[in-house]
């Protein structure tokens, strides 16, 4: 053989020797890096998760929530803020076309006010208290000092901790009481595309709930169902939930409960300030028989129709 | 100043639970909570390793950037320590902990979290050294009695090594140079001592 052949074989034999004689060697190195990757061994300390010696989902987790979660989050937030003050200034008041009659016909019964209401106290509170673990520590803090500011973090724990729970009770009873109001139809389209008689000449037609009602529903629905699941596996979490299940549920906690803050902020401005006429149906559970043929002529004609058969 | 850090030595860690037994002595641990604990990788097999672990007291310490309250601070000598008058349990500190250091007693039904309690480098915490009240939250502050923590301290093969990284590294250095078979340090994660990339990567 050549000299170089013979170099290139004496390097083949060493590395196939490296490679067979020594096995240690190649696992020794697979194993550490499957224990930087979340491996599990033993450990006499018996807990959840004491075997894993490195858990790298929590610096994801971390920079998650740190990062775009709050960040984007906070846009989010006081673009909807914006977007909703810019409309006031622009628009100003959705008013009342005609005079109103005087006369009121039943928009809200006695039942679905208690549930509005409860429910709504309780997003509120669930609201500002998520706010206030997420935000509080970069806004709040720095004004009230850290005792203060512990206490008021301790008490948003457990009202948010408490009052979570309720909350899902009131959108499983709102999914029941007015799912059948919910269903989209064909209206819902043209009332869509005038965006409720913003943009069009006309006014939008609208059964009892109209599309941005709908819509809003369906996003409380939805987002709901997420933010209540995951919020039950953070709750309660003295059923062995490992870490990475937390974290995966933290994710979609706060981003799902952004997103209903969000809408809950434009669902807020309309039902109030927005629209005239609107408020007192939520509050007196009756609404100006002008009001209800503007905004919800279909249901108005409906319970025209029910009433003459009655 | 130095900077204090922990360093633990596979090839020497005999798994005997002492560090763990010494400091739930020391430091008077309620049932339930353990501030370090012994963890083998192929337990019962051929090059089985263990690896004495508690909180690192990492440079940038995921704890404190996550904790709600910023409830953590940072001694002059890189310990990570928590002050429990501030912290509400909401468990952050366990979900962005590498290394599972962040150890809750349940306060209460369904899993409430009461105040974290982690390994304290045997440093205390804010209350005044050594007062009952300091003792009662965070242990006994051997750091202040100009002490080591007892884990390491104790340690009967000196697996463990706690003290001025600096010290600590070279300690291990030479250790690692002097052990038979080579290519000792390059089995790791280039050559840093387990968990020194995780916890200590930018200092």
């Amino acid at each position: 053989m050549h000299g170089t052949g013979k170099l290139l074989f004496a390097a083949a034999i060493t590395l196939l020797a490296i490679l067979f004689t020594d096995p240690l060697f190649a696992a020794d190195a697979d194993t550490w890096r499957q224990i930087r990757h979340g491996a599990e061994g033993y450990s006499a300390v018996q807990g959840r998760e004491s075997g894993m010696l490195i858990q790298s989902t929590g610096q994801d987790w971390r920079l998650l929530r740190n990062g775009p979660i709050a960040v984007l989050g906070a846009w989010g937030l006081v673009l909807t803020l914006l977007a909703l003050g810019g409309f006031f200034l622009l628009h100003g008041r959705i008013r009342l076309d005609a005079p109103r009659t005087g006369i009121t016909v039943p928009r809200w019964s006695v039942y679905e006010r208690i549930l509005h209401w409860t429910t709504a106290i309780l997003f509120l509170l669930l609201m500002c208290s998520g706010l206030l673990l997420l935000y509080g520590r970069e806004t709040l803090l720095p004004l009230l000092g850290h005792g203060a500011f512990s206490s008021l973090a301790a008490a948003a724990k457990t009202a948010h901790n408490y009052s979570g729970p309720l909350f899902i009770v009131g959108l499983l009873l709102m999914l029941i009481a007015w799912l059948g109001d919910n269903i989209p139809t064909a209206v819902d389209r043209q009332w869509l595309k005038s965006l409720g008689g913003v943009t069009g000449d006309r006014h939008a037609s609208a059964g009892r709930m109209n599309a941005g009602e709908k819509g809003w529903f369906w996003l409380l629905m939805l987002a709901g169902i997420a933010v209540s699941i995951s919020g039950l596996i953070l709750d309660f979490s003295n059923f062995g939930q490992p870490r990475s299940l937390l974290q995966i549920s933290h994710v979609i906690h706060s981003v799902s409960a952004l997103l209903l803050s969000a809408g809950a902020l434009g669902h807020i401005y309309i039902g109030s300030i927005g629209t005239e006429g609107a408020l007192e149906g939520m509050t007196t559970g009756r609404v100006d028989t002008t009001w209800a043929e503007q905004h919800h002529d279909l249901w108005y004609e409906q319970l025209g129709r029910r009433e003459k058969k009655s | 100043m130095a900077r204090m850090k922990f360093l633990c030595d596979d090839e020497r860690c005999i798994e005997c639970n002492a560090c763990v037994t010494a400091c739930k002595n020391e430091h008077e641990i309620p049932w339930g909570v353990n501030r370090r604990r012994v963890v083998t990788i192929d337990d019962g097999q051929p090059g089985e390793k263990s690896i004495s672990v508690a909180c690192m007291h990492c440079s940038d310490a995921p704890c404190a950037a996550v904790c709600p309250v910023d409830c953590f601070y940072t001694t002059d000598d890189g310990i990570v320590l928590h002050d429990k008058n501030l912290c509400i349990g909401c468990g952050y500190c366990l979900y962005a902990c590498p290394f599972g250091a962040p150890q809750f007693p349940q306060d209460g039904l369904f899993g409430v979290r009461g105040k974290m309690d982690k390994c304290t480098f045997c440093a205390g915490g804010p209350e005044a050294d050594n007062s009952p009240e300091e003792f009662e939250k965070y242990g006994r502050n051997r750091i202040a009695e100009g002490k080591l923590p007892l884990c390491a301290e104790m340690c009967s093969t000196k697996a463990l090594l706690a003290g001025d990284g600096d010290i600590v590294a070279e300690l291990f250095r030479e250790r690692v140079i002097r052990r038979e078979g080579a290519n000792e340090g390059g089995r790791r994660q280039s050559g840093a001592p387990w968990g020194w990339n995780t916890a200590y990567r930018k200092s």
